[in-house]
């Protein structure tokens, strides 16, 4: 029988079903144990392990990632949150420089099992400097690993594996994610690190998405579907390293590469992904790829603007369309819901 | 303060700051040959700070360290011949020829890392400590930074941490009074002491003199003890200077950032001449034995040299291995 629940509880059994599992992972970051417990992802923790093991922190983005590093190296296996990615920039030098080199740049010698738990989100007028998908950076920095987990079910598996690797990951949640629901078994189950997941099969054309365009992208499929396109879709899940293999071998089937991404469109994770499937699938292609992400400016505030800066099922149709020198329909997308733009459903509304 | 240590004592800080000054002396002697291919940063004169905590810290206990870390590093009881080899950028290296002088680990005897960003093992050290303190051990992490990491951010993120949760953290600031060629006048206020700006975080204080090792053993023998009784973190600024251009073998001071006057008012100061002359004054160690002393480290050094010169290079395919452990 199916066990559905939201993603934010998937992400909160997760946390305390390692903190079960090993007294030595400990979870810190702002709000923590505060009333609201970063969307309910932290809920419960410091009341079931204590105040020494899951604890709020000084606002010291940077020192509390060295200090992540630091217990990291004798034994502890922490787990950071950050209800903002922007927030988390602060502490790039201690991820970049320390986190990310330890275990190269003093041979192998030690290494550095730290999870950051980083939000990104959109709409609701987040505006230039509370939504920013900035994976691309995580995903060029050799020495991390960067998952960014689409249901309910990866984001439990896929933290608890990000938690018991020897090594630094970056947790990328999606806001707009929190509350969509899945199946999700109880208990102690894994999701590997480095693989996408393939969520539909078609022979016509191959769909590359991550985080919450993968949504979208489900949506735009059922249109194409009823249009006489069929679709490979593959969610990446991990940013860092990316699945090639699932890609390449879907490439080859299919002739056609369209790439989502939640990110600003130049650099990229889309970017790489088409610059490696046209250099060594460059004959195999029927069409050039296709690339869909966000334009490159900040995000704007005002719901004047954000309709379309965002991209939506629609989008993917109609460049679809562009790739198959077809004219599509977008009347056959059901909507994820009837709402305004800048919401992901009914239970948001507002402030974050 | 005036101190006495017992000649056992008075011995181990002896030998500790001549054997570093010999491999300092002996890197910058070589270095032209260019064999040495990575930036290297020396701490001739500074050699009292690295032998009085070294002797005064426990084998289990942690060390982090910066990018002039060879003295930290040898004090703590860290490999001599896998520094070298390291520093030639040897397979046999501590890091395995990946990182080079800024880059050292011994893991084996607490010395877990030296970086080369100003800062960086500032929070590493803390978050040491911080392990230390949830596996409840009686252990202590020092963090060795400079006069300029006291400018970071970092710095006052990680010392308010420490202070917060009483962690075993002895930060061990060597303020030798330039960042590179950027004298303390230009980066601080005129009338601050460090020590003391840090005591009003909530961090206990102290400073004294870190050309007299001496000094450098009383005060941090009072300092770990004060952690050890659970009294959590501790600060210590030393006063002391570089003798050498900041990075590399040479003097500098023809260049216009410092004076010679200064330089040769500090190098009056020598730590291993000043230690050297009171042992003599109160004949805690027989002459013969300091000149068996420096045959020792002659021979210990050139050993090391010979080492790090016939190891091999890394083999091409170790370009990527060790990205990730395990």
């Amino acid at each position: 029988m199916a066990r559905i629940i939201p993603f934010w509880k998937a992400v909160n059994e997760a946390l305390s079903i390692a903190m079960e599992l090993d007294k030595n992972v400990v979870t810190f970051g702002l709000g923590t144990d505060d009333p609201k417990r970063v969307f309910g992802t932290t809920a419960g923790l410091t009341e079931k392990f204590g105040s020494r093991r899951a604890f709020d922190m000084p606002t010291s983005e940077n020192a509390m990632t060295g200090v992540a590093i630091g217990a990291s190296l004798n034994g502890i296996r922490p787990v950071m949150s950050h209800q903002r990615l922007d927030f988390f920039l602060l502490a790039m030098d201690q991820l970049v420089n320390n986190a990310a080199k330890w275990s190269y740049m003093f041979g192998g010698k030690m290494s550095v099992p730290i999870t950051i738990r980083l939000i990104v989100g959109r709409g609701w007028g987040q505006g230039p400097q509370h939504s920013q998908n900035l994976q691309s950076w995580f995903a060029h920095v050799p020495g991390l690993k960067a998952v960014m987990p689409t249901t309910a079910y990866d984001a439990k598996g896929l933290l608890l594996s990000a938690i018991f690797d020897d090594n630094p990951v970056v947790f990328l949640e999606h806001r707009w994610l929190h509350n969509m629901e899945g199946d999700v078994p109880a208990g102690d189950y894994r999701v590997p690190l480095d693989k996408a997941n393939v969520l539909a099969a078609g022979a016509d054309l191959t769909i590359v998405s991550l985080s919450y365009m993968t949504v979208e992208a489900l949506h735009a499929l059922e249109a194409l579907q009823q249009q006489g396109i069929h679709c490979d879709l593959i969610d990446l899940r991990s940013i860092n390293p990316i699945d090639w293999e699932t890609i390449f071998r879907s490439v080859k089937k299919t002739g056609r590469i369209l790439v989502l991404d939640t990110a600003n469109e130049t650099l990229s994770v889309a970017s790489e992904i088409i610059a490696k499937v046209s250099m060594e699938l460059f004959g195999d292609l029927k069409c050039s790829p296709g690339r869909i992400a966000l334009p490159d400016y900040p995000t704007p505030t005002s719901p004047a603007l954000s309709g379309r800066y965002y991209k939506w099922a629609e989008d993917i149709v109609l460049e679809t369309g562009k790739m198959f020198g077809r004219a599509l329909e977008t009347g056959f997308i059901k909507k994820q819901h009837k709402g305004p733009h800048d919401v992901p459903g009914d239970w948001f509304k507002g402030p974050f | 303060m005036t101190n006495t240590v017992d000649a056992e004592t008075a011995k181990s800080l002896l030998f500790c700051m001549k054997r570093v000054r010999a491999v300092e002396e002996t890197i910058a002697a070589r270095y032209p040959e260019g064999k040495m291919r990575c930036p290297t940063h020396l701490c001739t004169g500074q050699e009292a700070v690295s032998a009085g905590v070294g002797a005064l810290l426990r084998k289990d206990d942690f060390v982090v360290s910066t990018h002039r870390a060879h003295g930290h590093y040898l004090a703590k009881g860290g490999d001599l011949r896998r520094m070298m080899a390291e520093i030639y950028g040897k397979a046999t290296g501590c890091s395995s020829g990946k990182g080079g002088s800024m880059h050292l680990v011994d893991k084996s005897v607490g010395f877990m890392g030296s970086t080369s960003i100003v800062g960086g093992t500032i929070p590493v050290g803390t978050g040491i400590g911080f392990s230390i303190s949830l596996h409840g051990t009686d252990q202590i992490s020092c963090v060795f930074l400079g006069d300029g990491a006291v400018e970071e951010g970092v710095f006052y993120e990680s010392v308010n941490f420490a202070a917060l949760k009483n962690l075993p953290v002895l930060y061990l600031c060597e303020n030798n009074f330039y960042s590179v060629y950027s004298p303390l006048s230009v980066r601080q206020p005129a009338g601050r002491n460090i020590f003391e700006m840090v005591r009003s975080i909530g961090v206990r204080s102290d400073s004294g003199d870190g050309n007299d090792v001496m000094d450098v053993y009383a005060r941090t023998d009072r300092a770990i003890r004060s952690i050890r009784g659970g009294a959590g973190p501790y600060f210590l600024e030393f006063a002391t200077y570089r003798w050498r251009e900041h990075c590399g073998p040479h003097f500098d001071n023809d260049i216009g950032y410092r004076t010679e006057e200064e330089y040769l008012r500090w190098k009056d100061r020598d730590p291993i001449v000043l230690f050297e002359a009171a042992i003599k004054k109160e004949s805690t160690i027989p002459a013969d034995e300091i000149a068996q002393m420096d045959s020792a480290i002659a021979r210990e050094v050139a050993d090391a040299f010979h080492f790090a010169e016939t190891s091999p290079f890394p083999s091409p395919a170790e370009i990527s291995t060790n990205l990730y452990g395990k």
